[in-house]
C-alpha cells in the first residue's frame, strides 16, 4: 500500500496533465476530448495533497465533498473506499469530475494553488468515479441500496430529471423515501443529455450513473410534462405525493432582438446542441432529425459562455471551414471555462472578441448570408462588475456567414408558472425560494437549479437538489 | 411505447389514429397538440389533437403522410406502438361567446379545427364550417361537421365535389352578403390561412390561425418555432399554437419550414428505397 512522502517530495511533484485526443483529431469526431488518469497518473496526482489541518479546498465545492478523504484513501490505493466518500456528498462523481469548473472552486482554494499548480481534484474525482462505474459494469447489481434507510412511506415527486433532481432523487432516496422523476422530454438526464455535448460528457456516463439511481429504488417516467401532461395540483392531489421539488431547468432561450434573427440558418444554442446532442442529427440521415449542413460552412456563435464554447466545438466537428465566436466583452469577461477555452482555440477556433452583431443578413428566401457587426471597447465596471462593452462608432463591418448560433443564455420557462400562479417568480420568471431550505411560496413545493437562478452550472444545480432534499426531508417529518 | 388502438385510412394520404395515452386523454383541450417519436431513431414531430375520449383513455391525430416520419406513421396499424408522445402541449383554444363563428379547415387542417369548432359551438355561438380540398377524396370529416355546425360547406380546388374553387370563396361570399361574422378560425395550409387573414382584415373579424412550424421539445427551451407575430418573436410551442392571423408574418413562416426541405426529401427518398428493397426482398 502506499503512502504520502514527505511533505518536501510532495512539492517537487508536478501536476500531472490531462492526457487528451490530438487537437486535430479530435476536432473531426465526437469521442470524449479528455481520456483521464492513468492509475499511476492517479496516485501520483493524489500524493501531492498536502492533507491540510483546514482542508480549504471543502470551502470551494458546492456540495462540500471530504476531498482529504478522499485523496487519502486513493493514496491508500483503496478505490472503492474513496468512492463510498465521494458518494456521501456527490451522488454523480463521473459527471461533476467532468464538468464542475473545479479551477473556479475547490482547486482555487486547494493551499497550492498559491505558488503553483493545485492538485488536480476534478480529475481524481472522475477517475475514482469511472474505476468504480467500469467495475460495477462487470459486477452488475450489487446491493447498490444496502445504505437506504427503512421506507419512510412518504412519496416525492421530482420534476425535471437534471442535475437539481437527480441530485435531490439521490438524497431522498437515500433517506427512505418513494421518489419518481417526472421527464418532460424522452430521454432522462436533462441539459446533461440534450445541452452538454457527447466530446465532454460521454451519454454513456450519464446513463450508468441515472442507472444507478434506478437500482437504488427511483422510478423515472419519461414525456410526462408537469403542468400539462399531470398537473401540480394532481401530483398531491391524484397522485398522493407528499412534496414536490421543481427542477426545471432553464428555458427560453434569449435573442438579441436585432434584425433577421428569424431567418433561417440563425439558431439558439438550446436548438442547434439539442438537435446534435438528444436528436443526434450528426448522424443524418441514420436519425431522422435534420440540422443545417455545416460542411464547409463558415460559423459565428455569439456569446463567451461554456454553452457558446459547446457550440463553436460542435460545428467544428461538424466539418464547418470557418467556426467562430463573437463576444461584446474580451477574452477575461467569459464566462467559459478557461479549459474550454483553451480546448477551443486547440482545435481551431478562431476568436472575434469586443465584437457584436447590429443585424443579420439574408437572401430572398430570408436564408441567412451574412452579418453585420460593431468593434466594441470596454468602459467602466458595470452591475455585474465587469467592464461595460461600449460600441466603437464608425467601426461597423460586415462578414459572410452560413450558420448563427446565439448563445447568450436563458430566461425562465413560462409553463409553471403559466399554470401555478401561486408559485412566486420574480421579475425574470425565475421561482422565487428561501435560500437555506429552497422552499416556494407554496407548501410542500420546493425548487433549485436553473429555474431559480437562471443559467448556472451543474454543481451549483446540484447543490441546490441536495439543499432542498434536506429540506424536504425535515419537511415530511412534520408531516 | 404509446399503443394504437384504431388506425384507418381517411383518404388514400390521411390515416386517424386513437392512440392510448391516458394522462393527455384526460386533460386535453381543444387546440393543444402532442408531440410524438416514433422509434429510437426518429424525430419529434408536433400533431395537433384532433379529439379524445377520457374514458377510453386515448386521443385522436389525424395524419396526412408527407415526409418521412407522417409516411412510416401512416404504415402502422392497430395494435402497433408509437415510441413516444407527450402532451397535451401549447395554450388551449381561446373559448367565448363570440356569436357566429366560422371555422375553415383546409386539408388535414379540418382535422385540427373540427375539434375547436365542437368547442365553440357548445359556448353557444352559430358555427359554420367550410370545410376545403384539392378533391373529393380528399375532404375528411365531411359528416362529423355537418352534424355540430350550423350551416357547412365544402369546396373543391377541382370542383370533384361541393363548391368548385377555394374556401376564401364561400367566405367571401359570406362577406359580401353582409352576414355578420364575430369570429373566424382558419387551419390548414400556410397560403390558405394567410388568403383568409387577408379576406378578413379589411372587415376586422377577429381571425385566429394555428401553426405548426419546426419543433422539437415542445415545452419553450429550443426557440426552433419562433414565429414573428405583430413584428415581435413568439414560441409556438409555449405562446400559441394559435395566433392573431391579422398579425403574423406568414412569409417568415413559409421560410423557416423550407429550411430543411432539402434534408426531409432526401430522408424520404432513402426511406422509399429502403421500403422497395424490403418489398423486393418479400418477393424473393
Amino acid at each position: 500500500m502506499a503512502e504520502f512522502p514527505s511533505k518536501k517530495e510532495r512539492m517537487q511533484i508536478k501536476r500531472h496533465p490531462m492526457p487528451e485526443q490530438d487537437p486535430q483529431a479530435r476536432n473531426k469526431n465526437f469521442e470524449e476530448v479528455t481520456c483521464g488518469y492513468t492509475a499511476e497518473m492517479a496516485l501520483e496526482e493524489a500524493k501531492r495533497c498536502l492533507q491540510c489541518k483546514i482542508p480549504t479546498c471543502i470551502d470551494g465545492c458546492p456540495v462540500s465533498i471530504k476531498i482529504d478523504q478522499f485523496l487519502e484513501l486513493i493514496v491508500a490505493e483503496d478505490l472503492p473506499g474513496a468512492m463510498n466518500k465521494i458518494k456521501e456528498d456527490n451522488f454523480l462523481p463521473a459527471i461533476c469530475g467532468r464538468v464542475c469548473p473545479q479551477e473556479k472552486q475547490c482547486e482555487q482554494q486547494c493551499v497550492l494553488s498559491k505558488k503553483g499548480d493545485s492538485v488536480a481534484i476534478g480529475r481524481l474525482e472522475r477517475f475514482v468515479a469511472d474505476v468504480s462505474l467500469e467495475q460495477a459494469a462487470s459486477t452488475p447489481s450489487s446491493t447498490t441500496s444496502s445504505t437506504a434507510k427503512k421506507s419512510s412511506g412518504k412519496r416525492v415527486a421530482v420534476v425535471g430529471s437534471g442535475p437539481a433532481g437527480l441530485a435531490c432523487a439521490a438524497d431522498l432516496i437515500g433517506a427512505g423515501h418513494h421518489v419518481t422523476v417526472f421527464e418532460a422530454l424522452h430521454e432522462l438526464g436533462g441539459v446533461l443529455v440534450y445541452g452538454i455535448p457527447e466530446f465532454r460528457l460521454p451519454k454513456a456516463i450519464v446513463k450508468k450513473e441515472i442507472n444507478g439511481l434506478a437500482e437504488a429504488g427511483v422510478q423515472f417516467i419519461t414525456n410526462s410534462v408537469i403542468g400539462r401532461t399531470i398537473g401540480l395540483d394532481e401530483l398531491f392531489e391524484e397522485k398522493g405525493f407528499n412534496a414536490a421539488f421543481l427542477g426545471t431547468g432553464a428555458g427560453l432561450p434569449n435573442f438579441m432582438r436585432i434584425p433577421g434573427e428569424e431567418f433561417g440558418g440563425v439558431y439558439s444554442a438550446n436548438e442547434f446542441l439539442t438537435r446534435v446532442n438528444l436528436m443526434k442529427s450528426y448522424q443524418f440521415p441514420t436519425y431522422d432529425s435534420p440540422i443545417m449542413d455545416c460542411k464547409g460552412a463558415t460559423v459565428a456563435v455569439i456569446g463567451g459562455g461554456n454553452t457558446a464554447m459547446d457550440a463553436v466545438r460542435v460545428s467544428k466537428r461538424m466539418g464547418a471551414k470557418r467556426s467562430m465566436i463573437v463576444y461584446r466583452r474580451s477574452e477575461a469577461e467569459m464566462p467559459a471555462r478557461l479549459e474550454e477555452i483553451q480546448h477551443a482555440k486547440e482545435e481551431g477556433v478562431e476568436f472575434h472578441n469586443l465584437t457584436n452583431p447590429l443585424c443579420y443578413l439574408g437572401d430572398d428566401k430570408q436564408q441567412l448570408t451574412g452579418m453585420e457587426c460593431i468593434k466594441m471597447e470596454l468602459g467602466p465596471p458595470d452591475d455585474s462588475g465587469r467592464r461595460r462593452p461600449i460600441p466603437i462608432e464608425g467601426s461597423e463591418f460586415t462578414t459572410e456567414l452560413d450558420i448563427v448560433i446565439v448563445a447568450i443564455g436563458n430566461g425562465s420557462n413560462p409553463l409553471l408558472s403559466q399554470t401555478n400562479p401561486e408559485i412566486e417568480t420574480n421579475k425574470w420568471g425565475n421561482i422565487v425560494v428561501n435560500p437555506k431550505t429552497m422552499a416556494t411560496s407554496r407548501e410542500g413545493v420546493f425548487a433549485g437549479g436553473d429555474i431559480v437562478t437562471g443559467g448556472a452550472t451543474v454543481i451549483l444545480a446540484m447543490g441546490a437538489g441536495r439543499t432542498a432534499a434536506a429540506a424536504i426531508n425535515d419537511y415530511l417529518e412534520t408531516k | 411505447m404509446f399503443k394504437i388502438k384504431k388506425a384507418e385510412f381517411l383518404s388514400a394520404d390521411v390515416k386517424l389514429f386513437e392512440i392510448v395515452a391516458p394522462e393527455i386523454a384526460k386533460r386535453r383541450q381543444a387546440g393543444q397538440f402532442i408531440i410524438l417519436r416514433l422509434d429510437e431513431q426518429g424525430e419529434r414531430i408536433p400533431l395537433t389533437i384532433a379529439d379524445s375520449n377520457p374514458e377510453q383513455g386515448t386521443v385522436t391525430i389525424i395524419v396526412q403522410g408527407i415526409g418521412k416520419t407522417t409516411k412510416s406513421l401512416n404504415q402502422k396499424e392497430s395494435g402497433d406502438s408509437i415510441m413516444d408522445v407527450v402532451g397535451p402541449l401549447g395554450k388551449a383554444s381561446h373559448m367565448e361567446k363570440f356569436g357566429t363563428a366560422v371555422c375553415i379547415g383546409g386539408g388535414v387542417g379540418s382535422a385540427i379545427a373540427y375539434p375547436t369548432a365542437v368547442a365553440l359551438k357548445e359556448a353557444g355561438n352559430h358555427v359554420i364550417t367550410i370545410n376545403g380540398a384539392r378533391n373529393k377524396d380528399l375532404i375528411i370529416l365531411e359528416e362529423e361537421m355537418k352534424q355540430f355546425s350550423d350551416e357547412s360547406y365544402i369546396t373543391t380546388d377541382d370542383g370533384s365535389y361541393g363548391h368548385h374553387g377555394f374556401v376564401t370563396d364561400i367566405l367571401q361570399k359570406l362577406i359580401d352578403e353582409k352576414r355578420e361574422l364575430n369570429f373566424v378560425l382558419a387551419i390548414g395550409p400556410i397560403p390558405m390561412m394567410r388568403a383568409v387573414a387577408e379576406a378578413t382584415r379589411p372587415h376586422n373579424i377577429q381571425t385566429v390561425v394555428s401553426l405548426n412550424p419546426i419543433m422539437i421539445d415542445g415545452t419553450g427551451m429550443c426557440g426552433g418555432c419562433r414565429v414573428l407575430v405583430d413584428g415581435d418573436s413568439k414560441f409556438a410551442c409555449v405562446d400559441g399554437p394559435e395566433f392573431d392571423g391579422h398579425k403574423v408574418d406568414f412569409t417568415n413562416l413559409i421560410n423557416r419550414n423550407r429550411i430543411y426541405q432539402g434534408l426531409e426529401q432526401e430522408s424520404l427518398k432513402q426511406h422509399e428505397c429502403q421500403l422497395l428493397e424490403q418489398a423486393d426482398k418479400k418477393e424473393e
